[in-house]
């Protein structure tokens, strides 16, 4: 298990992170661009893990314990902040959520 | 087999995170999403960590996909509108593309040059992953964040049911 190199997963946690970056640039609707946050933080936690087991170390695996909880919460608070635009504004398009500019 | 393993699952995870950012409806692009988490699952195990596999299934696919198909369901939300398809000005997609391929070169080369921390595994001991070694390093090493992260859900949970409460 630990003699094959993690290079092979650290790419493969590269491509999935430039996707999530893609997701998150093309797409206008809120609840896609949280996902493709969510596709992100999954590959962070992807190279973490491989880490972990390259050196055989444990604190690599706890931190992608602590980024799960924190990315739990994350979704908890932006999805009841997605749900409560929605109500005001009846669309989940960033697009149309302008209030701030000058 | 380890190798056939890993090439067929990475192909199975990037095609899965193709279809999250190019599919037309919402429940679709959840439905890939939580295919690339089980994919992940997989690599955990073959990285010799099954108790973050199970996490990955239960809390990922589980608890937070579950919150994402049933918030899209709610807001009826899941035919994405023309205008999510093209973006506010003609040359944010293409721009978009061009940043990530960027991106993702410029990680291509900082990983294939990367120097020691990239280098062929040197013979370390096998990693005790095991609930339990993971639960005493938990409670010992890292005891005040996991008190943190304690209060952080704690106000998360606040958070979420302030923000939709009806006035």
């Amino acid at each position: 298990m630990i003699s094959m190199t993690p290079i092979a997963y650290v790419l493969l946690s590269a491509v999935l992170f430039a996707i999530g970056t893609t997701g998150v640039l093309v797409r206008r609707n809120a609840i896609m661009i949280f996902m493709s946050v969510e596709l992100m933080l999954n590959s962070a936690n992807l190279a973490f893990v491989a880490f972990a087991n390259k050196w055989g170390q444990l604190d690599g695996q706890m931190f992608v314990f602590f980024v799960m909880t924190v990315a739990a919460a994350e979704v908890a608070v932006g999805l009841a902040l997605i749900v409560a635009i929605f109500r005001t504004k009846h669309s989940t398009n960033v697009d149309d959520l302008s209030q701030l500019k000058g | 087999m380890e190798t056939l393993t890993f090439v067929l699952l990475a192909a199975l995870s990037i095609a899965a995170a193709l279809g999250l950012l190019l599919s037309k409806n919402a429940i679709y692009a959840a439905l890939f999403l939580i295919l690339n988490f089980g994919t992940v699952a997989v690599f955990y195990l073959l990285l010799n960590a099954p108790f973050l596999a199970a996490i990955q299934i239960s809390v990922y696919t589980g608890a937070i996909m579950v919150l994402f198909l049933f918030v899209i369901m709610l807001l009826g939300a899941e035919k994405l509108a023309p205008a999510d398809s093209q973006a506010g000005q003609t040359w944010q997609r293409p721009l978009a593309m061009i940043l990530g391929v960027g991106l993702f070169a410029l990680a291509f080369v900082v990983i294939a040059g990367g120097g020691n921390a990239l280098a062929p595994a040197p013979a370390v001991a096998a990693l005790d992953s095991s609930p339990l070694a993971i639960g005493k390093m938990l409670l010992t090493t890292y005891s005040f964040p996991f008190e943190v992260i304690s209060v952080l859900l704690l106000v998360a949970m606040i958070g979420a049911v302030v923000l939709t409460r009806d006035k």
